[in-house]
């Protein structure tokens, strides 16, 4: 773990320095533009300076951003419409219920398909298939058909984030289940065990490590899901509402605040869980 | 009430099918009839049910209602589809995992390198790159290339990340035995680290083509042509002709099977010394 700390800065800070001259060289044409509107001529240190402070940069610098979103943030009031805690409440409760809803379907299926051999061979082939069909291109639909019968607001995103996060968790709950050896299974068996014992002491707590691992993909999956929700819904509310306004208006600065934000959310919601993973499975000692 | 009969007792049947089929000892045809049976009985259930409560065409279609609409909208569905997946996100899809191919393979030579990029390349294939969207179809325009570029950016970092795990995938023992063949850095990559990574780059490989149909629909709602299945649906939604945005789904479902199909029939063909392709 410390090993990796020097080597994962540098790749961090190699990004960062991309980053500024990236912004040098998208920024510079307007930049020149304005100076030759105005009948001036530009140093380089002009060019630069004036590349990484324009209102509207084709690619904002790292600062821009950081200032950005610390206005938003830290200097605005939480229940105002600018701040970007309050858009970012809207998508992490859409995200969380989504996620509630996935985790609960999954672990079902999961277990229907263990234990019920018809199951198996005809349902988990489509929970495979399911993903391959790109279903945030429906996410519009689904909004809208929703919508008409009456059910707006939360649960047509949390719909969505359900249908990303519970694939990840099928898998690996169907993994995990049948993770237990035979000869634990006769273990069991030799105990007259009844299948309600052998699932609660020994499948169950057999799957938690396989169970983590997919709740911390189908967490990621489900924050897309909820910001891909919100685009058609008119950039009312919420991370994908903040991404949409910035394209229409050509706020890069705004957009890419509102993409951070939706970083460290992500980065906040996987690191919990993973925390949880590591008290968990320690008490069960297993890790 | 009649189709909500029909309804009901197609679902029996397709049920009853199955249980009978998961009873009989297991053959090529049984593993893929059974899934086709369950398949058309939710159509079946589908058609009942839109039907029988006499749903609105306008919310719901019914499966017919679809397949009409796909029968007479070809032409306009194959347009969209070339817009889309052949020009957007196949080049897309080879251009990202192309250079995240041979950026892992650069990266692998540097073990710090590597050390540092493996965390923040797994990081960032945590993160909702597709809110990447905007910016790119506002520095290349509304054409595919922007919708190429969204895609490029989804499927880079799975992949690179999985090519870089697959490279160390091959364990001391093989290695000191290509040593002890006096094999250089070249041959001992082409004979036996690229061999054993590749069901890590198949896995990855297979995870960009769903990425890669998402990245170039989802980039389409942020500006396009006035072609393209992402435009399509959105503009269909408007107009509330939702048969033609079911039948772009039935196209996108369709051609996502049939990428990641393809993907997991090479993988068979390359990987299948590896114990998780032998029965």
């Amino acid at each position: 773990m410390r090993r990796s700390v020097v080597p994962v800065l540098t790749v961090v800070g190699f990004l960062l320095v991309f980053w500024y001259a990236a912004a040098v060289w998208l920024n510079a044409p307007w930049a020149y533009n304005k100076a030759q509107r105005a009948g001036e001529t530009l140093s380089f240190s002009q060019v630069v300076a004036d590349t990484w402070s324009q209102k509207k940069p084709k690619l904002p610098a790292p600062h821009q951003v950081v200032k950005e979103v610390w206005e938003t943030t830290a200097q605005k009031a939480v229940t105002s419409k600018r701040s970007l805690i309050y858009h970012s409440g809207v998508t992490l409760s859409a995200t969380l219920l989504g996620f509630v809803l996935g985790t609960g379907l999954g672990i079902l299926l999961a277990v229907g398909i263990v234990y019920n051999r018809t199951m198996d061979m005809s349902v988990m082939p489509w929970v495979i298939a399911s993903q391959t069909i790109p279903i945030l291109a429906i996410a519009p639909m689904i909004i809208v058909v929703l919508n008409a019968v009456g059910i707006s607001g939360l649960l047509p995103k949390a719909m969505i984030s359900m249908y990303l996060s519970f694939f990840p968790v099928v898998v690996g709950m169907v993994k995990g289940l049948r993770s237990p050896e035979a000869m634990q299974l006769d273990q069991m068996r030799t105990w007259h065990a009844s299948k309600g014992q052998t699932f609660w002491k020994l499948r169950l707590p057999s799957s938690m490590p396989y169970l983590f691992t997919s709740l911390k993909i189908a967490m990621a999956a489900s924050l897309v899901g909820a910001i891909v929700g919100e685009l058609p819904t008119g950039a009312v509310a919420g991370l994908g509402a903040r991404l949409l306004a910035g394209s229409y208006y050509g706020q890069t600065v705004q957009i890419w605040s509102a993409l951070v934000m939706a970083a460290v959310l992500a980065a906040c919601l996987v690191g919990i869980i993973g925390v949880l993973q590591r008290v968990m499975l320690r008490r069960m000692g297993m890790g | 009430m009649g189709w909500i009969f029909f309804a009901a007792a197609a679902w029996a049947l397709g049920w009853l099918l199955n249980v009978w089929l998961a009873r009989q000892p297991v053959t090529w045809w049984s593993s893929l009839a059974a899934p086709v049976i369950f398949g058309v009985t939710l159509l079946a259930v589908w058609e009942g049910m839109v039907r029988g409560f006499e749903i609105n065409q306008v919310l719901l279609p019914a499966p017919t209602a679809i397949a009409a609409r796909i029968g007479t909208s070809a032409d306009l569905l194959w347009a969209d589809f070339a817009q889309t997946v052949l020009k957007g996100a196949l080049s897309g899809y080879v251009i990202g995992c192309g250079a995240a191919f041979v950026i892992a393979v650069a990266v692998d030579r540097f073990p710090f390198l590597q050390r540092g990029l493996l965390p923040v390349g797994n990081f960032v294939a945590a993160l909702p790159v597709i809110g990447m969207a905007p910016i790119l179809v506002m520095w290349f325009g509304f054409d595919w290339q922007s919708k190429a570029a969204v895609v490029v950016v989804m499927v880079f970092f799975p992949m690179l990340v999985n090519t870089v795990q697959g490279l160390q995938a091959a364990d001391a023992m093989q290695k000191d035995l290509m040593r002890t063949y006096a094999a250089g850095y070249w041959r001992t990559l082409l004979k036996l680290r690229l061999p054993s990574a590749m069901p890590f780059i198949f896995n990855g490989l297979k995870i960009g083509t769903t990425l890669a149909l998402i990245g170039a629909i989802v980039a389409e709602f942020f500006g396009s042509p006035i072609v393209g299945m992402g435009f399509r649906i959105s503009t269909s939604v408007g107009q509330l002709t939702l048969d033609l945005v079911w039948a772009e789904i039935f196209v996108a479902a369709l051609a996502g099977s049939a990428f990641y199909g393809l993907m997991a029939l090479a993988e068979q063909r390359v990987t299948f010394w590896h114990p998780s392709q032998r029965n």
